[in-house]
């Protein structure tokens, strides 16, 4: 088995945020504890979601523009990867709201914002399951893609100026960086945040790669 | 030249309609008896109505009324009228004039829905014009964001799940902004403390706008 650079780093990353995130050492705050770890599980998972989304938003324009049904696969596959870091980010974050805001499900415009768009990008992946023409879908669901990326993108603007937001760095709260008098969580929280992009890169990779030679066995 | 034949794509949209008279009538039964069972339940029995859940309820009644009536604009389209159109004039037109069209529409409908609610509902609203204002920015908004998920669940053999599916999502921010811009018109609130809503809709708008026009063209070629 022969991997390529950017996967081995994936591992050594994700191994080094894995110790060091369950058995380094962090800043010691009131309320937060020992919560403050989920910074490395919970932030990173959105990080890499919008990242996800973005990219699925570029292969959608790029099928548009050439019809070329590979990066139709692409973008759908990013979505999934999105949508999976996503849930993934949800579960977290009751999580951790659980301890610290008292509640997993706090009325909240981020997280009410997320929901939207999660909202929509489960739309996106039922409308691809309507259509049978490959090409047809492929136009379509480009285009709702799109729509989606932009109504979430408004949503984040808009939402914040409803309500206050819990999260740091918004609505008046301080950034996160003042929990992290040290500095001793950024070595791990940056890494991370690359660790897990790249780890969702490499799923999205897999999959994609799986669904070309899945076409390539039925056309032949 | 672009201008007429905008126009006589309107022209044929309406007088569609009107021989028809399928959405405007039906939908307008749809909304009043909507309203109707509103006040049953909420007016006649006892005074439950607080001015949060008159304005929502309100703006609820809209949104399922435009998504049910704007749901039918491209899936009423034949194949071979549709061939035709491809033939004789481009997708912009197309889409502009449906916008067009499926606003005015709604601007019947909500401001007919808005009257008859007042009628059953009782009048909390201290500005009348500034509500007035969300209703005609909400229609035009809703009918552009619509519009082009109309479209697109059309292509998709115009389902109608998929129609709701697909547009609530599009349409939570709008309904947001619109409802808060109504709450403040409702208060009485200075105009001033709305222009930041006002422009948010409009630009909004603007941009769902820009979009539909870019990206028509290729829901149409299929």
């Amino acid at each position: 088995m022969k991997l390529s650079w950017w996967k081995i780093l994936t591992l050594v990353i994700l191994t080094y945020v894995l110790i060091m995130g369950l058995a380094g050492e962090v800043p010691r705050q009131a309320i937060l504890n020992e919560t403050v770890r989920n910074l490395y599980f919970h932030v990173t998972m959105w990080f890499g979601m919008v990242i996800f989304l973005l990219i699925s938003l570029v292969y959608a324009i790029r099928y548009l523009s050439s019809n070329d049904i590979v990066y139709d696969d692409k973008s759908a596959e990013f979505v999934n990867i999105g949508v999976l870091y996503g849930i993934i980010g949800f579960v977290t974050g009751a999580l951790w709201g659980n301890f610290t805001w008292g509640s997993p499900l706090p009325k909240d415009p981020k997280i009410l914002s997320a929901a939207i768009a999660m909202l929509a990008y489960f739309a996106y992946l039922v409308l691809r399951s309507a259509f049978e023409d490959e090409q047809k879908r492929a136009r379509i669901t480009s285009v709702y893609n799109i729509f989606a990326f932009v109504i979430f993108n408004v949503l984040i603007f808009i939402l914040p100026r409803m309500t206050d937001t819990l999260h740091p760095g918004q609505g008046g709260n301080p950034g996160f960086s003042i929990y992290d008098n040290d500095n001793i969580m950024k070595p791990v929280f940056y890494p991370a945040v690359i660790g897990w992009t790249l780890l969702g890169v490499w799923i999205a990779t897999l999959r994609i790669r799986l669904k070309i030679v899945n076409r390539t066995l039925t056309n032949q | 030249m672009a201008l007429k034949k905008l126009g006589t794509l309107i022209q044929k949209e309406v007088s569609l309609e009107w021989r028809q008279r399928y959405a405007l009538n039906g939908m307008l039964l749809y909304i009043v008896s909507t309203i109707f069972i509103c006040y049953l339940n909420f007016n006649l029995r006892q005074n439950v109505l607080t001015p949060v859940v008159w304005n929502t309820l309100f703006w609820i009644i809209l949104m399922f009324t435009a998504v049910n009536t704007i749901g039918k604009s491209f899936a009423q389209e034949r194949q071979g009228r549709l061939l035709y159109f491809y033939t004789v004039t481009s997708p912009v037109e197309i889409i502009l004039s449906k916008i067009i069209y499926n606003t005015f529409l709604m601007l019947i409908l909500s401001l007919t829905g808005f009257v008859f609610y007042i009628y059953v509902m009782g009048n909390p609203i201290g500005n009348v014009a500034l509500f007035t204002a969300a209703i005609v920015l909400g229609s035009m908004g809703f009918a552009s964001t619509l519009t082009i998920v109309s479209a697109i669940a059309a292509k998709a053999d115009g389902n109608a799940a998929l129609m709701a599916i697909l547009s609530f999502p599009l349409i939570i921010p709008m309904l947001l902004v619109v409802v808060k811009l109504a709450k403040n018109a409702m208060d009485d609130l200075d105009v001033s403390v709305s222009m930041d809503e006002i422009w948010v809709l409009l630009s909004i708008d603007a941009i769902v706008m820009a979009l539909s026009l870019v990206l028509f063209p290729y829901i149409w070629r299929s």
